[in-house]
């Protein structure tokens, strides 16, 4: 018998850990003589009470969604895909190839072409660490971390050289082409005498994120491939008496976990910046963790964690702006939820555990 | 062959500067990793340091009061990988990924609040800073052809924690492999349980080993602010702890290949540094983003094991359970 109900352990765990991160949060402003509750305040009205912040919050949430997916599949099949920046920055190239050397009509035949860019690259990028865990035994952490830096060096050259314009200074691409524009959430809601989203760069591709979780949440609960997935990850040896490939199985869920990364930069190279830049993902493959893992690797818990995400990042821009707490703020926040949901979980699940065994002996 | 003097000197002088943290770095990745306790937190941990380094030392004008308080940051944040990793049993992976983001967060948050020059220290001059030791002869030799400008240049000159970092490679090894402790740090690595069954304490063994990475960490982010800089900056360690434990697998986890390798990826930085240099040396237009990816590169060639395997301590990032 479990040691707990299963309502504790997807909402009453992560619900704790997030208190406390957010009660250390408030520890952190208070200790730079800055007021928690004002500081809370000021977020909540620049990211959630005017259309413009929704445009800012579902934006970043978009990235956090495909990234947080991209490491919940690779959580499910017990593997630590750290390598989500480096898949989302080799996307983006996947994105602006896509979107500069094919003439497309119209934006929504673009999206498909530079979606399957994107996850082509990302998923490129993540088959090397896949196969040398799979075939040589390499940690996928170590080499998925080495990934990133690969990524860094190599998207530098190919701006640097390749991709710049001539005469171009700064290292990015040319712009993309007017057919690539994606229509963003001011074109869509927006009526003639009232203009919502002003100047945010939400757009149509948060929909293609939701799409995105309840296609993965399809596969992994719902599919042949999404069962061996899970089996796997719960016990390897099981799953190969089962006969489930190890191989196969670690190869498809990082190029699964990849292909997602990559789709990162449909949002913020063709969405958002319409060129390819150096520094297009950041960060976002790294918040992907703690997405994950606040998400319960579940792509509803990972909705919900990214537009918790978004939020915070978008608020955190606002105290920048208006206040003398640096965006920072929101790494330190992201740290806590990363060390509360994921390394520090056991802390709160033990006593937890003991409180519901407790209460169970008393009703028996 | 004068010329070859005078272009690759000073790459090997900086070969030495820069190699010197990711040496303090990649042994205290070692003392972990040799314990069982994976440490990708080694980059957090050198950026809390450089940062408390510069700013006591800049707020007290004693680098070596500056050095104490990167030493105490890191250590701190080393109790934090412990008590996620060793008592509460979590992914020490996933605990190394919070403490960077820690340290990269609250070094900018706490430089911005007593500093206010944007998350950055302000630059540290005379006392605050660790000043170059002249060795015996240096200045008298340096007229000598080849010799003189090796001995006065490349092995004399540097900062106290350069030579510190060197001594530490075979203080290591002697520690690891001539002590009592080092035998049972090795073994608590490999198969934990034997050492619990000898009556040893897996855990003390364990946060031991957390704390003297904690330690070296501390001396690697001193270096980076007060030595090799003046004044900690925004990501200072800038991949550092990452280079460093790519070091680390590159030297199969001992202590004098992690030197080799540690001077090989100083020497690789130090080049990207010159690409000017690169290009008389070798007449290829090498680019500089190569060299940058090279150290990667290399440990993902040696990981995958066609250049001699790489297999880590056998226990490494498990947590160790007692009732079983």
């Amino acid at each position: 018998m479990d040691k707990m109900p299963h309502w504790a352990d997807i909402v009453l765990i992560p619900i704790i850990s997030l208190i406390l991160a957010a009660f250390f949060s408030a520890l952190v402003i208070l200790a730079i003589g800055e007021s928690p509750v004002a500081a809370f305040t000021l977020m909540v009205e620049g990211a959630l009470m005017r259309s413009a912040g929704w445009g800012y919050t579902l934006y970043y949430a978009t990235n956090f969604m495909f990234t947080g997916l991209a490491v919940s599949v690779a959580f499910h099949a017990r593997m630590f895909n750290i390598g989500g920046e480096g898949q989302a920055m080799i996307g983006g190239l996947g994105v602006a190839l896509v979107c500069l050397y094919i003439p497309w009509p119209h934006w929504s035949l673009a999206i498909l072409g530079a979606s399957a860019g994107a996850a082509i690259f990302g998923a490129a990028w993540a088959l090397i660490p896949a196969y040398l865990q799979a075939k040589r035994g390499s940690h996928i952490v170590i080499t998925t971390i080495m990934f990133n830096f690969i990524a860094a060096a190599l998207l530098n050259y190919v701006l640097v050289n390749l991709l710049r314009p001539v005469g171009a200074m700064d290292p990015a691409s040319a712009k993309f082409p007017s057919g690539t524009h994606l229509p963003t959430f001011r074109d869509m809601f927006s009526t003639a005498d009232n203009i919502l989203f002003r100047g945010s760069p939400a757009n149509v591709t948060f929909f293609l994120a939701i799409a995105a979780c309840v296609l993965v949440w399809f596969l992994i609960w719902r599919t042949r491939l999404g069962y061996e997935l899970r089996a796997f990850g719960h016990s390897e040896s099981g799953a190969k008496y089962a006969g489930i490939s190890p191989v196969r199985i670690t190869v498809i869920a990082m190029l699964i976990s990849g292909a997602l990364a990559g789709m990162m930069a449909v949002n913020t190279t063709m969405g958002e910046s319409e060129r390819l830049i150096l520094n297009a993902t950041e960060g976002a493959g790294f918040i992907g963790i703690a997405v994950a893992l606040m998400g319960r690797s579940h792509p509803f818990g990972v909705f919900l964690a990214a537009i918790l995400f978004g939020f915070l990042y978008q608020g955190g821009a606002e105290l920048a702006l208006w206040t003398s707490i640096p965006r920072e703020l929101i790494v330190v926040i992201q740290a806590l939820v990363i060390l509360f949901t994921g390394a520090l979980d056991n802390m709160v699940r033990m006593p937890l555990e003991k409180m519901f065994l407790a209460l169970r002996r008393r009703k028996a | 062959m004068m010329d070859l003097v005078t272009i690759l000197l000073p790459i090997l002088d900086s070969t030495m500067r820069l190699a010197t943290p990711l040496l303090f770095a990649c042994l205290a990745g070692l003392f972990s990793e040799r314990a069982g306790v994976f440490d990708i937190g080694l980059e957090g941990k050198m950026l809390a340091a450089a940062f408390f380094s510069a700013a006591i030392a800049y707020t007290s004008g004693n680098v070596w009061l500056g050095m104490l308080a990167g030493i105490a940051a890191s250590i701190a944040l080393s109790l934090i990988h412990g008590l996620a990793s060793i008592t509460f049993r979590g992914n020490q992976l996933i605990s190394g990924v919070a403490i960077n983001f820690l340290a990269a967060g609250m070094t900018v948050l706490v430089a911005q609040d007593w500093f206010k020059q944007g998350g950055r220290t302000p630059s540290l001059q005379g006392d605050a800073r660790f000043g170059p030791i002249e060795f015996p002869g240096a200045a008298a030799l340096a007229d000598v052809p080849v010799v003189g400008p090796i001995y006065s240049e490349l092995i004399s000159g540097h900062s106290f924690l350069v030579y510190i970092a060197l001594l530490a490679v075979p203080a290591t090894w002697w520690i690891l492999y001539r002590t009592r402790y080092g035998l049972r740090l090795r073994a608590v690595g490999e198969n934990p349980a034997a050492v619990d069954t000898a009556g040893v304490s897996v855990i003390g063994l364990r946060y031991s080993a957390v704390l003297i990475c904690g330690l070296l960490c501390g001396l690697a982010g001193a270096y980076l602010a007060t030595g090799l800089q003046a004044g900690f900056v925004k990501d200072m360690s800038a991949g550092r702890g990452f280079i460093a434990l790519a070091a680390l697998i590159f030297a199969k986890w001992r202590p004098w290949h992690a030197l080799g390798a540690c001077l090989l990826f100083g020497f690789l930085q130090a080049l990207s540094l010159r690409p000017d240099a690169v290009k008389i040396l070798t007449r290829v237009d090498i680019p500089v983003q190569l060299l940058d990816a090279l150290p990667y590169i290399l440990t993902v060639v040696i990981l995958a094991g066609f250049v001699g395997k790489a297999i880590g301590p056998r226990a490494g990032g498990e947590a160790y359970v007692k009732e079983r």
